[in-house]
């Protein structure tokens, strides 16, 4: 009987019925849209960050270097003897990436033995520069010197695209001078999972195992390795001494912070003069929450540190993404809540007025000693179906909306800017971009709208609050009518 | 007595207005009565059956019922005797327009928890005691006048009530089908032995009834016994007598 009435009188009031059931659709179907959008908008923010920053990196921790080191690498161009003129030469000069100072290896174990901090791997990041060329010969000795570089540099690495011509002293080669550059990265390979090769995905070869601490073994990026043709197995030469390929890598992301070659960190230290140093520390906390202590932590163990957190990046982002991330989190969320209230109100409005129609039959029900809980029952149970009805039709809408928002959204970018630690102008090491804050790293990512079995849940949920508010205010006004509602005359 | 009411009044507030709809009534019904209750609109026979049906208590007064005080009842107790003692008919059907015959029947059950298949055994014996078998998976707006009123005596009956109140059970009808509904109505009071109480303005109506009560302006007028001869009746306001004079010229109904 319960069920019967409740379907028989809907049926009856059906195109009211639907009305109300399409409003609270409406409603719910906006809150699932705007939030899966906002949660496609996390993603995409995790993403970007991720790229920039190597998954499972919690913190980093640079130094600055003071301006009176580095500086330009000279090459010693200066051909002294006679009889070096007319040769082909090639120089290569590794240096840290310039403005980064190097920090003591023994840093990174006293950071990984700080409480809240799960594994901290130290990396050491340089750029090699070679020139090579030929020498001229010299009309005579008091030639004025016209250093005749017409630096083409073949730009080899993605990241690294300036090429210096170098000026020295005296007599200069007046052949072209070619000028090439590329990052390296060391790599800790006892330590997985964290550290330059993190945000980067193997997609030939293998990469190091854990005793190839001193192998001449290299893994390179795939974009430089294609430029210059190399392939798993070739050979590249690295300051003088010969590297075998073992793997290629592509970046996580569309993003343009990895590093050319990676070879073992003891290797790296060896040919840049940096032995026993590192130029980054990756850390990884033991959970989010401790990030913050983490960080207040190493700023008390390294002073004269830069550290950067994931949130700190965050901050940092601009671009398409960032106006994306706000629209969804004011605008839409206002927008929804203001559809999902007047939804409601409709709902109610609805019912009372239907059950301000049936005076005369539930009053003839409570004359045949229906009690008055029974008919509220009647009205609930109408009302709670409607909801349900919404809360489907409302998912459909939901997902519907969030496939659209994700089929025609436009690929974003997210720009990480420059921080109040600018050094002096350079390349800024890959993966470390957002710490040096130098050059902009831009990172694209497309937007999806994920619709999680939660989000559905709670889409069904809002709509069936709705239909038992309705109900309540329905069964309200039910559980006053009389008995004697039945012998009214006028309708 | 089954029903002895002693200086029963009721009034009602509207705004400032307040408006006597019975005032003072002295009555008593036997067990086994079939009792008609005339008068004109605005007499209060509706608010005398209301009392009689424990729809709604007196301002003022004593009404027992089987030695028990409405007035004195509360809401849950009133609905349990409107479930197990008393069964209604009422001039516009009041069936539930989406059920059909037999399910508005099986309304009446419900109060009483019985099983589905209970119930539906029951709905349809009632049915077929007012001959309504046929149509008893139509729903009202399928059926003729006279249909909804046999289904919703059927409704009335199905609990095997002690009194039936019926309001107006002819209103909407015609002649003809008042005549068979009325008909029913004896008959089964016949059989059964149920009180039943009818207010009607009909006098062919209540001329069918062993006791005839006429109200005005909330109070009793002294009754006539029995079925009445052809003036016996008496007048309580012109107007009465000008409607029943025009009704029985109209009807010549069968008298005795």
């Amino acid at each position: 009987m319960f069920f019967t009435y409740i379907y028989r009188e809907l049926r009856r009031r059906h195109r009211q019925a639907l009305l109300t059931a399409l409003g609270l659709a409406v409603g719910v179907g906006l809150v699932v849209a705007v939030t899966a959008y906002a949660g496609g908008v996390g993603k995409a923010q995790d993403t970007v960050l991720h790229s920039l920053y190597g998954v499972g990196t919690d913190i980093t921790v640079t130094q600055t270097a003071k301006l009176s080191q580095g500086g330009p690498p000279s090459f010693q161009m200066n051909p002294g003897s006679q009889s070096q003129q007319g040769k082909a030469f090639s120089r290569a000069a590794i240096r840290s990436a310039p403005g980064q100072q190097s920090l003591a290896a023994t840093k990174v174990t006293q950071i990984a033995a700080l409480s809240g901090v799960k594994q901290a791997v130290g990396g050491l990041t340089l750029t090699s520069m070679n020139v090579s060329g030929k020498f001229a010969k010299a009309a005579s000795s008091g030639a004025a010197p016209g250093s005749q570089s017409s630096g083409s540099s073949s730009s080899s690495s993605t990241s690294s695209s300036s090429s210096s011509s170098t000026q020295s002293a005296a007599t200069a080669s007046q052949a072209p001078i070619n000028v090439s550059s590329f990052s390296i990265s060391g790599v800790d390979v006892t330590q997985t999972g964290l550290g330059p090769l993190s945000s980067t995905q193997l997609s030939t070869g293998r990469i190091f195992t854990s005793t190839e601490t001193t192998t001449h073994v290299a893994v390179l990026s795939q974009s430089y390795a294609k430029q210059n043709k190399y392939t798993v197995g070739s050979t590249i030469k690295i300051s003088g001494k010969k590297y075998t390929v073992i793997g290629l890598v592509t970046s996580s992301a569309g993003s343009t912070s990895t590093s050319d070659v990676y070879i073992p960190l003891h290797l790296a230290q060896a040919i840049s003069d940096n032995t026993g140093k590192v130029n980054e520390i990756y850390v990884k906390a033991t959970s989010a929450n401790d990030i913050a202590k983490v960080k207040s932590e190493i700023k008390s163990a390294l002073p004269k540190a830069t550290v950067t957190t994931a949130s700190d990046l965050a901050g940092q982002v601009s671009g398409s993404l960032k106006s994306a991330s706000q629209l969804a989190s004011t605008l839409g969320k206002w927008l929804a809540v203001a559809a999902l209230v007047a939804a409601f109100a409709v709902a109610c409005l609805l019912t009372v007025s239907a059950v301000s129609r049936r005076v005369r039959e539930f009053g003839t029900l409570k004359a045949l000693g229906w009690k008055s809980r029974r008919v509220v029952g009647q009205v609930m149970g109408e009302s709670v179906v409607q909801g349900v009805v919404g809360g489907i039709l409302g998912v459909i809408i939901g997902v519907a909306g969030a496939m659209a928002i994700a089929h025609f959204s436009p690929v974003l970018k997210a720009t990480v800017g420059q921080t109040s630690t600018a050094g002096p102008g350079g390349q800024a090491p890959p993966g470390m971009a957002a710490a040096m804050g130098q050059a902009a790293q831009t990172v694209a990512v497309h937007l999806t709208a994920p619709v999680s079995l939660q989000l559905v849940a709670l889409a069904v949920g809002l709509a069936l609050a709705g239909g038992v508010l309705a109900g309540a205010f329905g069964g309200w006004r039910a559980s006053r009518l009389r008995p004697a509602d039945a012998l009214r005359r006028v309708d | 007595m089954l029903y002895e009411l002693t200086g029963v009044t009721k009034r009602y507030s509207r705004g400032r207005k307040t408006v006597d709809a019975l005032a003072g009534i002295d009555l008593t019904i036997g067990e086994g009565d079939f009792v008609a209750i005339q008068g004109s609109t605005g007499s209060g026979k509706t608010t005398l059956l209301q009392m009689l049906g424990a729809m709604d208590r007196p301002s003022t007064g004593e009404a027992m019922y089987d030695g028990r005080d409405l007035a004195k009842m509360g809401e849950s107790d009133l609905s349990e005797l409107r479930s197990h003692s008393y069964g209604f008919i009422f001039q516009a059907f009041n069936l539930i327009p989406t059920l059909t015959a037999q399910e508005n029947v099986e309304t009446a059950l419900v109060p009483w928890h019985v099983g589905g298949d209970e119930r539906r055994r029951r709905a349809r014996e009632a049915l077929d005691g007012v001959g309504l078998a046929d149509r008893a998976r139509h729903i009202p707006s399928e059926m003729s006048g006279g249909e909804q009123q046999r289904a919703a005596i059927a409704r009335a009956l199905v609990r095997e009530p002690r009194v039936i109140l019926a309001d107006e059970p002819t209103g909407n009808l015609d002649e003809r089908t008042r005549d068979e509904i009325i008909g029913l109505l004896e008959q089964l009071w016949r059989e059964r032995g149920q009180t039943l109480i009818v207010v009607t303005h009909d006098t062919w109506v209540a001329s069918r009834a062993s006791r005839r009560i006429w109200l005005d302006a909330g109070k009793l007028a002294p009754e006539g016994s029995g079925r009445p001869g052809p003036v016996a009746e008496p007048e309580t306001s012109a107007r009465e007598a000008d409607e029943t004079v025009t009704e029985r010229m109209a009807e010549e109904p069968a008298l005795v």
